[in-house]
């Protein structure tokens, strides 16, 4: 009795810890409970790692300035041990990270908060870079230099200002990225597409400058900066990108750099990159300040996932989510009494399915685990021992995988691409019960244990997939205790299973 | 109400369900430590010999795959043996073999296998394949029961085995296991064998079940389970009783199998006793509980199955 008391007041107390943190972030430190009416703040960080060398390390980082339509909230740099300040110059703000002596593999982060704001308009229009000189095509030879005139000027007539100019241009380049007089130019002078049109549009007396930057979307990492072309007509400037020609909208196109010059410049490292990665959080529309008050607030914030560095933050997006599989499995389970294959392969193959799409993952994990148990039933007659034969599984699911992602790829189904997701040796493990089940209890139970796994994994996908589940378990992580208590809850439940009602039927049937 | 019965109901008539089996019964009176005397049924063999409680008669143990290539010499010219993962579950992995012919083994349902079949069986046993977990396991070679006539008609291919619940030493319930075709000669109520409730005074059938559903004849060989009596019923429930006082376990599924030349013989114990076997008797098994519970725990294994009998008995 007294360990039922226990159990109540934990779970009780759990839960109340649980509820009153989030409800005091939802209604002192104004978190919402629900996703809609809310404003995203992306942030984004950037992650420079390098080797350092013998000398003292000086990095120099570009950093972006204020822009059109986004809105820069606040920034912060981390590097344990490193001088840091900030530095105008020129071009733009830049960053500079200082140590006299390093060892070891290095990372500084650089965070920028950010959201997205059609009003925000800058009162007058940047002009940085400083107008360069009239490009003269100096280190051309003069028959190129001769073709590239004949190419501007056929341009030139078809075209009104600057912009429609580089419009044509772009689309020009574009048509006749494989003739031979351009790939000659690429070639012989080490140009990119971007920096040959950027070069030609100079030539042209065209004010213009390449943009560095990358689209503002939940849950990217490891992003590199593209690089965009904006021309100037005397009256605004205008985005181009390669690939698509003239951009209409670029709202959610955040520019890290304008001007290209590099973006880190660094002394006595080797080997030094920038990574940026980029995570999206609701705050309320209402009150965007808040995110200062976030920040300074309370201890809570301070050491909530949100002080994590954010590529980490992601992680924990999908990590947060396998507590809610947990819980839908133990009910389907304790409460329902299904049979699975494996008691937690149902939530890794329900976060597989995340990345897959339900219907898509269905069918690759029926179609796998299909061809595997083929191939199994063929590795059982060579009479090998237990664990060279699950090696030879998963080595088979591997082929699998590569076949099916190739054999698609090329019929143009991109779906399949995602195989890649499910987990391999949970994939082997399955294919090797359900034969061994196969053999000793039949098909039936197979389709029994096969279908339950598959039935609880596409619950589970349900439950995790859910947006307003999703949002709660990022934003508010301490409702993970009141997950538990249920979980604890259900550890103790000792009635009849819903599964059990059916089976002792015919126990009550005459009473 | 939907084809489902209700939960009030199931709990006036004393159903033990699942989780409550877990919870109450299992972690409160079978001890953790004492699970590996059951789920090993090579320790399980060697402490009830030890104590003088009948089991069927060891051939040998293969440990290591080194070894596997003496098989031949430790089974000999025997005709008829059994090879089992000591610590396999739910009647995984075992192979029985009945016969020879020449050098092909036959097994009970008539199929052959060749001495290779029987060595990557042993092999795949050593690997683990069949113990909970994946563990690396032990092969057992038994001699082969000779099982008594008297359920040749009402099993199908395979091994008649009686069980028995034994709560707090006290033998609760017992139902007789009869293997079908459909059940491929196994005895396991969830594969599709027959469980005959017997009346724990007379060794009598009470009723019986196949996929939780009554039945009244072997589904295979038609006969009437009414007719059935289980001979040395006086001797079998003191021996499944007596199993309690060498494994402290409270909640314990016996399982015993009659020779024809023996009588009742331990074939192994279970930790973790099914809930068929109230199906099977047609009533649950919570009020037979909570009167042991009201009992002595300090009588012998005679007094026990005395009050058993008295109080569980139909007649």
């Amino acid at each position: 009795m007294s360990s039922k008391i226990q159990i109540a007041l934990f779970t009780v107390l759990l839960s109340v810890i649980g509820i009153s943190i989030a409800w005091y972030k939802s209604s002192v430190l104004g978190v919402p409970f629900v996703p809609h009416d809310t404003t995203s703040i992306y942030r984004i960080g950037a992650k420079i790692t390098f080797k350092p060398t013998d000398n003292p390390v000086l990095v120099s980082f570009a950093i972006p300035s204020e822009q059109n339509g986004i809105k820069i909230i606040s920034s912060d740099a981390a590097s344990q041990g490193y001088g840091y300040n900030l530095k105008n110059d020129k071009n733009g703000q830049r960053a500079e990270w200082a140590k006299r002596e390093v060892s070891g593999d290095q990372t500084l982060f650089f965070n920028t908060d950010v959201v997205i704001d059609k009003n925000h308009q800058l009162a007058s229009i940047q002009m940085l870079p400083q107008p360069l000189p009239k490009e003269e095509l100096n280190e051309w030879d003069e028959a190129t230099k001769k073709s590239a005139d004949s190419f501007l000027k056929d341009i030139y007539n078809h075209s009104a200002d600057a912009h429609s100019f580089a419009a044509e241009l772009i689309k020009k380049v574009n048509n006749h990225k494989d003739s031979q007089l351009i790939n000659l130019i690429l070639d012989k002078y080490n140009y990119s597409l971007i920096k040959f049109t950027y070069k030609l549009l100079r030539y042209q007396g065209i004010h213009t400058r390449i943009v560095k930057g990358f689209p503002l979307e939940d849950g990217r990492s490891n992003l590199r900066l593209e690089s965009l072309l904006e021309t100037f007509n005397g009256k605004n400037w205008q985005m181009f990108s390669i690939k698509l020609g003239k951009i209409e909208k670029a709202e959610n196109f955040f520019v890290w750099q304008r001007g290209g010059i590099s973006i880190l410049d660094s002394e006595g490292t080797k080997k030094a990159k920038v990574r940026f990665s980029i995570v999206e959080r609701n705050v309320p529309t209402s009150s965007l300040a808040l995110d200062e008050s976030l920040k300074k607030g309370a201890a809570l914030i301070d050491f909530s996932l949100f002080s994590l560095p954010i590529s980490e933050q992601n992680a924990f997006k999908h990590i947060l989510l396998v507590p809610i599989g947990a819980l839908v499995v133990a009910f389907l389970r304790i409460i329902i009494g299904l049979k699975t294959s494996g008691t937690f392969m149902p939530i890794l193959l329900a976060l597989a399915f995340m990345e897959t799409q339900l219907v898509t993952g269905l069918i690759l994990f029926v179609s796998i685990v299909g061809v595997g148990l083929v191939i199994r039933s063929y590795l059982s007659h060579l009479n090998l021992l237990l664990v060279a034969r699950i090696s030879a599984v998963v080595i088979v699911v591997i082929g699998i995988m590569s076949v099916f992602s190739i054999v698609s790829h090329k019929l143009g189904i991109e779906e399949v691409l995602t195989i890649t997701f499910f987990p391999m040796i949970i994939l082997a493990w399955t294919i090797e019960r359900m034969s061994i089940l196969w053999e000793e209890e039949g098909a039936k139970e197979v389709y029994l244990q096969g279908g339950g796994s598959l039935f609880v994994a596409s619950l589970a996908y349900f439950a995790m997939s859910n947006g307003t589940l999703a949002y709660l378990s990022f934003n508010f992580p301490e409702l993970l205790l009141v997950v538990l208590s249920l979980v604890i809850v259900l550890g103790r439940y000792s009635g009849y299973r819903i599964l059990e009602l059916v089976r002792f039927k015919s126990q009550v049937k005459d009473s | 109400m939907f084809g489902l019965a209700s939960p009030s109901a199931l709990r006036k008539k004393g159903i033990l369900g699942m989780n409550r089996r877990n919870i109450q019964y299992i972690s409160q009176y079978n001890n953790r430590k004492n699970f590996p005397l059951v789920d090993d049924k090579l320790k399980t063999k060697v402490i009830t010999q030890k104590v003088g409680i009948a089991v069927p008669s060891m051939i040998g143990t293969v440990e290591f795959q080194y070894e596997i290539k003496e098989i031949g010499k430790k089974i000999g010219d025997k005709k008829g043996f059994v090879i089992k993962p000591a610590q396999g579950s739910a009647g995984k992995g075992i192979l029985v073999i009945v016969n020879r012919d020449g050098d092909e083994f036959i097994k009970p349902n008539g199929d052959r296998v060749t001495f290779r079949d029987i060595k990557r069986h042993v092999s795949n046993i050593l690997s683990g394949l069949y113990s909970l977990g994946g563990k690396y396991d032990v092969a057992m070679i038994e001699s082969l029961v000779e099982f008594d006539p008297v359920f040749d008609r009402y099993s199908f291919e395979g091994v008649p085995d009686i069980r028995v619940v034994v709560y707090r030493g006290f033998p609760a319930m017992a139902m007789l296991r009869c293997s079908t075709k459909e059940s491929d000669g196994k005895a396991n109520l969830h594969q599709g064998a027959v469980g005959v409730g017997i009346d724990l005074a007379t060794g009598r059938a009470i009723n019986a079940v196949q996929h939780d559903e009554p039945v009244t004849i072997h589904p295979d060989t038609k006969y009437d389970f009414s007719e059935l009596e289980i001979p040395h019923w006086d001797e079998l429930l003191p021996l499944a009783a007596s199993c309690y006082d060498i494994t402290d376990m409270g909640y314990l599924g016996v399982d015993i199998v009659l020779d024809k030349k023996l009588g009742p013989l331990i074939l192994e114990l279970n930790a973790r006793p099914g809930l068929a076997i109230q199906i099977a008797n047609g009533i649950g098994s919570v009020p037979r509980f909570d009167l042991i519970d009201k009992q002595s725990m300090d009588l012998s294994v005679e007094e026990r199955v005395k009050f058993s009998v008295e109080n569980f008995g139909k007649s």
